[in-house]
């Protein structure tokens, strides 16, 4: 009888899961294996070798990597600076920085819209010290700038995490076997934070790899993402197919980025798990 | 005696208001287990790392082996470290800890292998190289921390409370293999303790710290038997200590009753401290002993029963092997020899550090 009401309990999140996980997923995977007339094809999913298709994935793959190689940049010095920090406000420092996530993200993007217009705050500050204006909207620039803003704290939490876990007197054994201060980088702190490296660029380079709203907003339409390119199918073109197949081979695309990152790590459980 | 090899010369470290350490002066010779021994708070480790070069003086300095190597980061002093909680390195093999130090200093790969079974063996762990840190017990664990340390060859090695973390039995084994490495390797330790029997078993020399100061520095008998003062008779076994008065050259009076003693040199009708050993303590018939009284606790403690004695007013704590019932009267004795008369301190740093015991 206890098991019984044990099982019940679960009851909620099964529902929960087969509702808005596996159906939709389940969805998805009919469309992307069907034609219009609903029978079975593999030509939604071929259509990612459409010219126009391939070079909006390396398009997305190359931002993808651009923003992450950007946001591990950022966030790691900044992480051992905050973790080294001893003082009490410490977490108070970390907060500001995660603070922006608690903002409207589309609000946060639509004001850099803004700013980096060509009529923006930036342009007319830059015309006014006579550099002259540089034109930052619809690029990919700007579109990588946009994704780094936005994910940046997801870098920094899980290798500030890690690096809050290594001891001070790993870092003290160390320099007592004779460590100078490049060797206790490279040997020790990189290695013990890497699982936190690895959860950061998981949970930067994933929502980058498949953000359409950025590029849109930051790219005015310029920048074609296959983001884009899957929306465009489900929103505009109607081929529900098609935006199902792409989505798939874009998910195929994450899943294995995300078993490669978890080659390197070895310890299993990424940090912020 | 073989030749100083460190020397803290009027060190003071202060963090913020607290003065850790006010003109320490210390000086450790070649090849000596000395043990700094104090209570949490003394100095210490303080005292340690700033040898260690993880802290650096505010005055003072430190001279290694006849260079001032006060500011002289941790890498490049010629000494290592056995940290309190091991602090091996969680994402390296055994081998690969222990390999560590020589890495950096670029040794051949022949050279370090060699050194890492070398190690191994010296703290009977034999085949353990290729192990990872997570599968070992915690005596284990500080064994291959000792190991990681030594096979740089230091001149000397630093332990900081390094058996802390282990249960009795292992730590009083541990005491063993750490005098036995001491003699084969033929080096320096500067151990840090709070726990006066493992200083008492380890140690060539014991240094008595509290509150900053040093309050004793001797061999471990001297320390025992002819503690300088009441913090040390205290913190270093237990002992009844008395407030008394030298009537003369051998007689003190104690709570009342004159008794014979050894001491000499206090002059006369000085106040002082008497210091007896609850071993020391003879009990006999009510009429044999310098005073009488009743006893109002006994407790067993494996070797020997832990009485206590209330005569004159004072609770005496006595040790003995015979069994005695509460409420008995009975006497107490101790012979001359084992009355140890001290100075009553006169310095306020002293007072300080008697408020504290």
């Amino acid at each position: 009888m206890r098991r019984l009401m044990r099982q019940l309990l679960a009851g909620p999140y099964i529902v929960w899961i087969i509702g808005f996980i596996l159906l939709p997923v389940a969805v998805i995977l009919y469309y992307a294996f069907t034609s219009d007339t609903d029978s079975f094809t593999l030509k939604n999913i071929a259509a990612i070798a459409d010219p126009v298709h391939v070079k909006s994935i390396v398009l997305s793959l190359k931002l993808g990597f651009s923003c992450t190689l950007v946001c591990l940049l950022l966030a790691y010095p900044l992480a051992m600076i905050l973790s080294s920090f001893k003082f009490r406000h410490q977490s108070f420092v970390v907060f500001l920085f995660i603070l922006p996530m608690w903002m409207n993200f589309m609000l946060r993007i639509l004001s850099w819209r803004l700013l980096l217009s060509n009529n923006g705050l930036i342009n007319t500050f830059l015309e006014w010290t006579g550099i002259g204006r540089v034109k930052m909207l619809n690029t990919p620039a700007s579109v990588v700038f946009g994704m780094v803003y936005d994910f940046l704290p997801f870098m920094i939490l899980p290798i500030y995490n890690s690096m809050t876990r290594i001891k001070d007197d790993i870092i003290e054994a160390a320099k007592d076997l004779g460590a100078n201060r490049l060797t206790i980088l490279i040997k020790i702190i990189v290695p013990l934070t890497l699982s936190g490296i690895i959860s950061g660029v998981i949970m930067v380079f994933v929502p980058a790899l498949t953000s359409f709203v950025i590029s849109d907003l930051l790219g005015g339409g310029k920048v074609l993402l296959i983001g884009n390119v899957i929306e465009q199918e489900f929103m505009q073109g109607t081929n529900w197919n098609l935006g199902s197949g792409l989505s798939v081979v874009l998910m195929i695309f994450v899943i294995a980025s995300m078993a490669l990152m978890n080659i390197f790590d070895k310890d299993g459980g990424a940090a912020v798990w | 005696m073989s030749k100083k090899l460190i020397h803290f010369i009027d060190i003071t470290k202060s963090y913020g208001d607290n003065v850790v350490l006010d003109k320490l002066n210390l000086y450790v010779r070649e090849n000596e287990f000395i043990t700094l021994l104090g209570p949490s708070g003394c100095g210490k480790t303080t005292t340690l790392r700033l040898l260690g070069g993880f802290e650096t003086p505010d005055e003072g300095q430190i001279i290694f082996d006849g260079k001032d190597i006060t500011s002289l980061p941790p890498n490049e002093r010629n000494l290592n470290t056995v940290f309190q909680k091991y602090a091996l390195f969680p994402h390296m093999s055994i081998a690969e800890n222990i390999a560590f130090g020589l890495k950096i200093k670029k040794k051949s790969k022949a050279y370090i292998d060699d050194k890492i079974n070398y190690a191994l063996k010296l703290v009977n762990l034999d085949g353990f190289g290729s192990r990872t840190i997570d599968s070992l017990s915690g005596g284990q664990q500080q064994r291959i921390a000792i190991a990681r340390a030594i096979v740089n060859e230091p001149k000397v090695l630093l332990l900081d409370e390094p058996l802390g973390a282990l249960d009795l039995k292992l730590r009083q084994d541990m005491q063993y293999e750490l005098i036995r490495l001491k003699n084969e390797l033929g080096i320096t330790f500067v151990y840090v303790t709070h726990d006066q029997e493992e200083a008492l078993t380890m140690s060539d020399t014991i240094v008595v710290m509290n509150q900053g100061y040093i309050q004793q520095i001797g061999t471990p008998e001297m320390i025992y038997n002819e503690p300088v003062n009441a913090f040390v008779a205290d913190f270093i076994g237990d002992s009844n200590i008395i407030h008394g008065t030298m009537i003369c050259d051998k007689t003190v009076e104690i709570l009342g009753t004159k008794i014979p003693c050894v001491d000499e040199g206090f002059g006369t009708n000085r106040p002082v401290d008497v210091v007896i050993r609850p071993e020391d303590v003879e009990i006999t018939a009510p009429e044999e002993g310098f005073m009488a009284g009743t006893i109002t606790s006994v407790i067993f403690k494996g070797v020997h029963y832990e009485l206590e004695i209330l005569a004159n007013d004072f609770e005496w704590l006595v040790h003995t092997t015979k069994f005695y019932t509460v409420g008995t009267h009975v006497g107490i004795q101790v012979i001359p020899f084992n009355i140890q008369i001290m100075n009553k301190p006169e310095s306020e740093d002293e007072e300080a550090v008697e408020i504290d015991a």
